[in-house]
């Protein structure tokens, strides 16, 4: 409409608005045309309205003058924003047009309940501080309001005042702050020393980071003095005397504004450091103690961190490097102190010192070094406390990547040395953890690829040799080795180069010690070795996995034309040691063969890991193999195995002619087990995984197989087993089937199986006899439980009743989902819960007397929940769950009692003044 | 008083690290073994009650430490020292019935209770020890809703 309007028109409908009509005396529909008619002509006629001058900004300073409507805030708020951005003249309207917006600061609006309008309290504050925080010429009217509001007793005043503040800084200059800095520091001061609130103190924290940068890089003519320095002074001198009080309360407080204000600009930095790590440094010898010694090493700590922001630092500006010996030997003599909790923050500190280094060249010399890297060995293998040798070790390994030399020079050869050391002063047990440590610790460094080619065959030798020993607890040593190569795999992920060595080193390797085992158990029927044990080959299996998952698909097809002939053909020549005394056999029949159809673990590992566009030779061959041994193999562990591996490579199998066939193939095999015999479990374990694999990539069949699955329930000896399988298909499988391993996972998979199968789970249920009843919840509680907690919200009013009805279910499995199914809903959807409360509260209280101990704890987490619910709905119920919560108070287990202390604190005070 | 604007009576005390968590052992995760009642039990009951003048807890202001804390599960008795900040303080009796409150609403009932002040550090020491153990003033003294009001301040969780 604006376009027909002949030029002159604007001007003369506004100049008639602001003239002949009183707009607050309109309804508030009519208000909110006004101010679209003048948002358009903003839009569209911006050159006519500024020819007004500062009668439009006048005029319409009179129109939204008293306007009351939270709609319409938001559209005036906008207009003033863009009279202030596309330069309208404001003239001698600055101040009238700061009351008009500010009059409504901090703003106090709190929607009406079921507001369709959907306005937010948070709108409107965003909303005005834009406009507040949108022009320096409002700086003299905005911050003593700002001072006085920061003192409100409403945090959310003191908040927004804060905020408020904060986002002026961006926009204001010195000349605006000038005249207020006193006062907004003192304001600040108090409140950080005074607040109980962590909100409240980080945003005056944040507040004072803004105006120090604000000041840092104000750009000022040659006859203003700097205000930098001064107000860094005025805070050191507050501040600065707390930090020799290291006990005292205001300690902590004064270290984070010196921080806060020392972090916004290298001058300020170099301001408050000069001053503050002299100080700290003195302190620290003063103070003998080591809680004192923490609490100031942890706060030089702090004031080192924030070197890091300003990267390369030239040396004559660093005040750290003519601390650099003092400040080393503080950090030293934490690591020798006694105290765990010192040494922690010296290791900490460690880090942040080794990343100096980069920063302030010169800063550790070679010596020092070698110091510190003496001090992680002996943390990370002979501390006895745990937490320090872990921290030891992971500092170890952030600062390996910088210095690989000292490290792979220095500190592997130590862990190789250490543990490969028989000494027998020691006890046996001492000695294990101390090779556990070696081995973690070899793991840890292997961050840099020169390092890991060091630590690498270390590993791999160390397994060879407690794979031939005789050693009781060799599995234990096994796994222990395997979850370090894992480890170094994860970190060898993102580089190409570590990556491929770590495949081709330690892939083969591992297939040629489990093949030689094998072998060695199929002729001569030795005792099962160590590495063939079920334990050993899972921890193997991540180890493979993890080597695969980031290969090039070059790489990996070339690593994989090994593989597989591997174990479809025997053919070892790929394998390091290769001269076999028979031939590998995995998929032929034959009891003495047991041993090597263990195996396919490793080859699942590796080839459900690959990447979906790497071609698989002989796959259809491979697949067929995998159908018949998980459907015949009488070892679970193998047969498990194989059906696994079956689905992994189904999952990514390119979706046609040759996936139906093989799917129809296992479908047949599946129902021929199911039908009788000695093999039904199997089958089952197979409809499981296949079902899981097509689900996750939505394939058609999916619905056919879910449905076999459903039925199942209703199977006597089955049933069980197939309802916890509802967990197996929703939860993140930790091997095969996940995103990581490059499987077909679409997002929504969850609520899709959700919304296709619930109903008929909750139609089961109702229609199954009293014997089975209780698989169909279970396997409901499974797939509730893995469901986002947003749509189980939306989903609840259908399947309340069910979930109550679950409450009195005798299984605990089913017991335990439920409530922990129930407590978020409690949480998050009051409401609803409300109408149920006298069963809610009968059955939690009665499950608080299970015999099973998680029950309790479920239950009584519950209890605690429904305090929040409305309290007049509680109140009725406020004695007899009081009474009732003092039984499991005297409960035979600790983590019963602690929740059983914190549900009935929170019902005591119910209804009570103070809550 | 509390939250009624007067200056604090000690402004910046002396302030003490929190105890983390209990960690978790083997042996409270098993069904079957029973955990007794131990003294560390009753301190993380107690650690942390907010002070009713500051925004620290009893811990922190090592108004309660575990080495005062004494429990006998087998014979049911508690005994509680607290040691106030400093010997006048006028919140003793407040402090006092907080930990007592929240002691009967975390323990079995046949748990007889002590809660007294650390000898020697309080100017009118015996004269609230007194107050503390007398169960009729206990209990007139949540009927009054001021009072009632403090002490569930000091018990709530802190935001």
């Amino acid at each position: 409409m604006c376009e027909v309007l002949s030029p002159g028109l604007a001007v003369s409908v506004l100049k008639a608005i602001f003239q002949e009509v009183h707009v607050q005396s309109l309804l508030q529909l009519d208000r909110h045309t006004v101010y679209s008619i003048i948002t358009n002509f903003m839009g569209t006629r911006e050159e006519e309205l500024k020819g007004l001058g500062a009668d439009f900004t006048f005029g319409f300073i009179q129109v939204m003058d008293g306007e009351k409507d939270p709609r319409n805030l938001l559209v005036a708020f906008q207009i003033v924003r863009d009279l202030i951005a596309k330069n309208y003249a404001l003239g001698p309207f600055v101040e009238e047009l700061f009351e008009v917006t500010s009059c409504y600061f901090p703003i106090d609006f709190t929607p009406p309940p079921n507001d369709p309008h959907g306005i937010q309290r948070e709108d409107l504050i965003l909303s005005l501080r834009a406009v507040l925080a949108s022009t320096p010429q409002f700086a003299e009217f905005l911050l003593p309001l700002l001072i006085e509001k920061m003192d409100s007793d409403l945090q959310s005043a003191k908040l927004d005042s804060l905020q408020t503040l904060t986002a002026c800084c961006a926009i204001y200059g010195q000349k605006e702050l000038q005249e207020f800095l006193p006062s907004l520091w003192s304001s600040l001061r108090r409140e950080v020393f005074q607040t109980a609130s962590e909100k409240v103190e980080a945003e005056c924290l944040a507040a004072l980071h803004a105006l120090s940068a604000c000041l840092s890089c104000s750009v000022l003519s040659s006859d203003t003095e700097d205000l930098l320095d001064s107000f860094l002074s005025s805070i050191l001198q507050d501040c600065r005397h707390h930090l020799c009080e290291p006990d005292m309360k205001l300690v902590w407080p004064s270290a984070k504004l010196l921080q806060a204000a020392a972090g916004a600009s290298l001058r300020a930095y170099h301001c408050v450091t000069s001053s503050v790590l002299p100080l700290l440094l003195e302190q620290y010898t003063k103070h003998p103690q080591s809680s004192q010694r923490r609490t100031i090493l942890e706060m030089l700590l702090g004031f080192l961190e924030l070197q890091q922001k300003w990267g390369h630092v030239e040396e004559d500006e660093s005040t750290l490097l003519s601390l650099r010996a003092p400040v080393c030997s503080v950090v030293f003599s934490a690591l020798t102190d006694p105290s765990v909790q010192l040494q922690l923050v010296g290791i900490r500190a460690l880090t942040v010192l080794g990343s100096l280094q980069a920063l302030v060249p010169g800063f550790l010399s070679p010596s020092d070094l070698e110091l510190v890297v003496d001090h992680l060995i002996r943390l990370a293998l002979h501390e006895e406390d745990s937490q320090s040798s872990e921290a030891a070790m992971e500092a170890a390994g952030s600062l390996a990547p910088l210095y690989p030399k000292v490290f792979s020079g220095h500190m592997v050869p130590r862990l190789e040395e250490e543990l490969q050391s028989e000494r027998q002063e020691e006890s046996p047990c001492d000695h294990r953890s101390l090779r556990q440590r070696c081995l973690q610790a070899l793991a840890a460094v292997s961050t840099h690829t020169s390092i890991v080619r060091e630590t690498v065959p270390v590993l791999l030798q160390h397994l060879r040799k407690v794979q031939k020993g005789s050693e009781a607890g060799n599995t234990q040593d096994m796994v222990s080795v395997c979850q370090s190569l894992h480890r170094v795999a994860l970190q060898c992920q993102q580089d190409a180069e570590s990556c491929w060595y770590y495949h081709q080193t330690v892939v083969p390797c591992l297939l040629a010690m489990a093949v030689q085992a094998a072998m060695q158990e199929s002729t001569h029927l030795l005792l099962a070795k160590a590495l063939l044990e079920e334990e050993v080959l899972a921890a193997m299996v991540p180890v493979i996995s993890a080597a695969t998952t980031h290969l090039s698909p070059e790489l990996a097809t070339q690593s994989v034309s090994h593989v597989v002939p591997l174990f479809l053909d025997g053919e070892v020549s790929f394998l390091p040691q290769n001269s076999f005394p028979c031939s590998f056999q995995p998929f032929e029949d034959g009891e003495c063969l047991e041993a090597q159809r263990r195996l396919v673990a490793l080859l699942m590992a590796f080839v459900c890991s690959l990447p979906r566009n790497v071609a698989i030779p002989q796959q259809e061959r491979l697949l067929h193999e995998l159908l018949a041994l998980s459907c015949s193999c009488n070892c679970p562990f193998t047969a498990t195995t194989a059906a696994k591996c079956f689905a992994g490579l189904v999952n990514k199998h390119l979706a046609g002619q040759q996936l139906d066939e093989i799917l129809q193939l296992a479908v047949n095999r599946m129902e021929l087990g199911l039908a009788e015999g000695p093999c039904r479990m199997q089958a089952l374990t197979l409809l499981l995984w296949v079902t899981k694999a097509l689900v996750l990539r939505y394939h058609p069949l999916s619905s056919c197989l879910t449905d076999k699955l459903l039925g199942l329930l209703g199977d006597t000896e089955l049933g069980p087993a197939a309802a916890d399988g509802f967990s197996l298909l929703m939860a993140e499988s930790p091997d095969v089937l996940h995103k990581g391993c490059h499987a077909d996972v679409r997002i929504m998979f969850r609520q899709r199986f959700f919304t296709d199968n619930v109903p008929k789970l909750v139609q089961g249920f109702h229609g199954a006899g009293p014997d089975v009843k209780a698989n169909y919840l279970k396997g409901l509680s499974h797939v509730l439980n893995h469901l986002p907690k947003p749509v189980l919200v939306t989903e609840l009013p259908t399947l309340l009743s069910l979930l109550l009805e679950a409450l009195s279910c005798s299984d605990r499995v089913v017991q335990l989902s439920t409530l922990s199914c129930l407590q978020p809903l409690l949480l998050e959807a009051p409401q609803i819960m409300s109408l149920h409360v006298d069963t809610l509260v009968t059955k939690f209280l009665s499950l608080t007397s299970s015999p099973t101990m998680a029950v309790r704890i479920a239950a009584l987490r519950c209890a605690h929940a429904l305090t929040s619910l409305p309290t007049t709905v509680l109140l009725p119920y406020k004695a007899r769950v009081i009474r009732a919560l003092a039984k499991p108070l005297d409960d035979k287990k600790r983590l019963v009692r602690k929740e059983a202390v914190a549900a009935r604190g929170e019902w005591f005070l119910l209804g009570s003044p103070g809550r | 008083g509390p939250g009624g604007g007067a200056p604090l009576e000690n402004a910046n005390p002396l302030v003490y690290r929190r105890s983390g968590e209990r960690p978790v052992t083997a042996r409270e995760e098993d069904d079957e073994l029973p955990d007794s009642i131990d003294d560390r039990e009753i301190f993380d009951l107690i650690r942390s009650i907010n002070d009713p003048e500051h925004p620290l807890t009893l811990e922190e202001l090592n108004v309660v430490e575990q080495v005062r804390v004494k429990v006998n599960d087998a014979e049911s008795t508690v005994a509680v020292e607290f040691t106030p900040t400093i010997p006048h303080c006028s919140m003793a009796t407040l402090i006092g019935l907080s930990i007592k409150v929240k002691l009967i609403r975390s323990l079995p009932e046949r748990f007889k209770l002590d809660v007294h002040i650390t000898p020697g550090t309080h100017a009118s020491e015996h004269a609230v020890n007194k107050q503390l153990a007398d169960k009729e003033r206990v209990a007139a003294a949540l009927e009054n809703s001021h009072l009632l009001e403090v002490v569930n301040q000091c018990l709530s969780a802190r935001s």
